[in-house]
């Protein structure tokens, strides 16, 4: 015997599947299909997933701090003070651009959370970009350009000109830089409401892949902005990126325990994006169990028939000595040898359709529409769950193989 | 040895002993039906028994509460002095597989290994064996049931008679105190019958195997060192 450094019950357990080539082809072409559905789909969403966070987060902070909401405050009825009180209609109080009170401080207490990993400060405010006869209403952003790139990137967004923001740079959009018909170089004056204004030169032109976002938003330093919006040394927020993105609401949540500023993160401001996730991410899971559940079920009922077909071996093996554990190892042994090869099988077909998808699927620029993202993790815990599916159908085979009195076996 | 040591008495120092073993099926039940009725014998070491009896007087019965894949109703049986009564499954297991090897009518092979592989399957299942040893072993038995050439071959691309002389050689693996055989040469023709009758009987000298033999075959029994009858369940020396 070829393999006899190996235990009994693998030598057996494999001897059976070799025996029953046709029938073990089967049942493994079906578990490989089962597995590569589930490859495909969890890769494919993952990579959904990820792409749209991705380009989600590559344009906004993972928490942005504001001042906190002006409020209207009712006297209390009960205060002496207050005189009598007849309150028909309470109006909510118009927003006015506020600061974030001792921001310089409250930057560096941020800074010193380890779930943090970069804070970048912003003055922001309306204005109304002019270039000879043309206008547009802008949204000014005064940034800290090295502290801001790192955040939305803006660097790698560049499609004229170049991301530094110096004196009187300025960065606009590509449909802003189009409606004023102005190019690397041009000059563009800003004018608040107030009406005050500054000329500023196009440094450079960006594309965030959003049309609303390229019409109207325009960086300028954080100085210039202070200057035109009237708030020298102020901040209107604080854009904070996080180490896991998916403890931003966790981590803001922190945030309003100790600072007086609304915190909102990107989960709770991408709710519907949220929502459109976990509604995937169910109808994946839905999709995984019943896919292998019927892996399960294919696998069963191959052991159930090949115990009934071995049943006089399988009493002759008792007759012999082999103890009910022995028996119920071989089959144990099979189901988790079919779960495992199938699960390699079907890792290799999925891979393979991800692959051939993903150079199916591509953007009008030639580059893939979704990255995948094949990892170890997926490919482990497929294996995993294809060995234990594997076993766990087998038991009831196992079971029955093992009970399996030798006596009546060898007679039937 | 004695000359016949089918006694009705336990006989100290037997291989096998059994005293008023009963076997009842669906016993308490309208079905219920006595296939044995109190059979006490003794089988020693090297005796070499023919069992006989028509189709249905509980010959197989027997063998098979012998052979531990059954257990009685009433009585005791003792293999190789150790009393089953109350055994464990695990236990009973282990002493089938280590004092007790068995030939039936039907080779019962495993096709999908050799024969070699075949011969080695008892040693493989006790675990403990090296496998220099088990392989020795296994080749020894096969050329001592003349089957050298094909040591290699798989079960099924060997004839009916090799196939049954691959099964009492692994019926032997395990050097056991005793070998059933249950019409060993029933599904055979008259060349391999004698062939198999010869190895049996090669065995029980050489080895000192006790050998208990059902058959039909009044010309084999007549070879054996000792007769019993089976009639309707009870036991009848002959």
């Amino acid at each position: 015997m070829n393999h006899s450094w190996l235990p009994f019950e693998w030598i057996v357990a494999m001897r059976f599947l070799r025996q029953g080539r046709l029938q073990t082809l089967f049942i493994l072409a079906g578990i490989a299909i089962g597995v590569a559905v589930i490859v495909f789909m969890s890769a494919m969403l993952t990579g959904l997933r990820a792409n749209f966070i991705r380009r989600v987060l590559s344009a906004q902070a993972h928490i942005q701090l504001l001042p906190p909401l002006a409020i209207t405050r009712i006297q209390d009825p009960a205060d002496p003070r207050a005189g009598p009180v007849h309150l028909a209609v309470v109006q909510a109080p118009p927003q006015r651009r506020q600061h974030i009170d001792q921001w310089q401080s409250l930057v560096n207490e941020l800074k010193a959370l380890p779930q943090i990993r970069t804070v970048s400060p912003v003055a922001s405010g309306s204005a109304l970009a002019i270039r000879g006869d043309a206008s547009a209403g802008v949204t000014l952003i005064g940034v800290v350009p090295d502290q801001h790139w790192r955040i939305i990137h803006l660097d790698e967004k560049i499609v004229r000109g170049h991301a530094e923001l110096t004196g009187g740079d300025l960065l606009i959009g590509t449909d802003l830089a189009s409606d004023l018909g102005v190019d690397i170089a041009d000059k563009v004056r800003l004018q608040v409401a107030e009406g005050f204004a500054l000329v500023f030169t196009v440094r450079g032109i960006f594309d965030l892949g959003n049309r609303g976002a390229n019409k109207q938003s325009v960086f300028l330093t954080l100085k210039n902005a202070q200057a035109l919006l009237h708030i020298a040394g102020a901040v209107t927020s604080l854009e904070v990126n996080v180490e896991d993105v998916d403890q931003a609401q966790i981590i803001a949540e922190t945030i309003t325990q100790f600072a007086n500023v609304q915190a909102n993160s990107w989960i709770k401001t991408s709710a519907q994006f949220f929502t459109a996730i976990q509604a995937q991410t169910t109808a994946n899971v839905a999709i995984r169990f019943f896919v292998g559940l019927a892996v399960a079920l294919g696998i069963a009922s191959v052991l159930v028939v090949s115990v009934v077909q071995r049943s006089r071996e399988i009493g002759i093996l008792r007759a012999m000595g082999i103890s009910r554990a022995q028996v119920l190892r071989v089959f144990l042994l099979q189901g988790a040898l079919l779960g495992l090869g199938g699960s390699i099988l079907g890792c290799l077909i999925g891979t393979g359709a991800l692959l051939l998808w993903q150079s199916l699927m591509r953007n009008p620029d030639g580059t893939p529409m979704v990255q995948l993202f094949l990892n170890t993790t997926l490919f482990l815990s497929t294996f995993a769950l294809g060995s234990l599916t594997g076993l766990g159908a087998a038991v009831t085979p196992a079971i029955r193989a093992a009970r399996l009195d030798p006596a009546t076996a060898i007679r039937a | 040895m004695p000359e016949n040591s089918v006694t009705p008495a336990a006989f100290e120092g037997a291989v096998v002993c059994l005293e008023g073993v009963q076997k009842i099926y669906n016993a308490g039940t309208p079905t219920e039906a006595q296939v044995l009725h109190d059979i006490s014998l003794s089988l020693m070491r090297g005796d070499f028994t023919a069992v006989m009896g028509p189709s249905g007087s509980g010959k197989s019965t027997l063998l098979h509460l012998i052979g531990l894949l059954d257990r009685p109703s009433a009585g005791s049986l003792k293999i190789d002095g150790v009393e089953t009564n109350g055994l464990s499954h695990l236990e009973i297991t282990r002493l089938r597989g280590h004092r007790i090897g068995f030939v039936f009518q039907y080779h019962y092979l495993i096709q999908a290994f050799t024969a070699l592989e075949n011969v080695m399957m008892p040693m493989l299942g006790a675990a403990g064996f090296p496998n220099a040893a088990m392989r020795e072993r296994a080749r020894w038995l096969i050329d001592q049931v003349e089957l050298g050439p094909w040591v290699n071959r798989l079960a099924n691309e060997l004839s009916g008679g090799q196939q049954q002389r691959v099964a009492l050689a692994r019926a032997l693996a395990m050097n056991p105190a005793l070998l059933l055989a249950d019409e060993p040469t029933g599904n055979l023709d008259s060349r391999s019958a004698d062939a198999i009758f010869a190895l049996l009987q090669r065995f029980n000298t050489a080895e000192g195997t006790t050998v208990l033999f059902v058959t039909h075959n009044a010309a084999l029994a007549s070879r054996c060192r000792s007769r019993i009858n089976v009639i309707d369940g009870r036991l009848t020396s002959g």
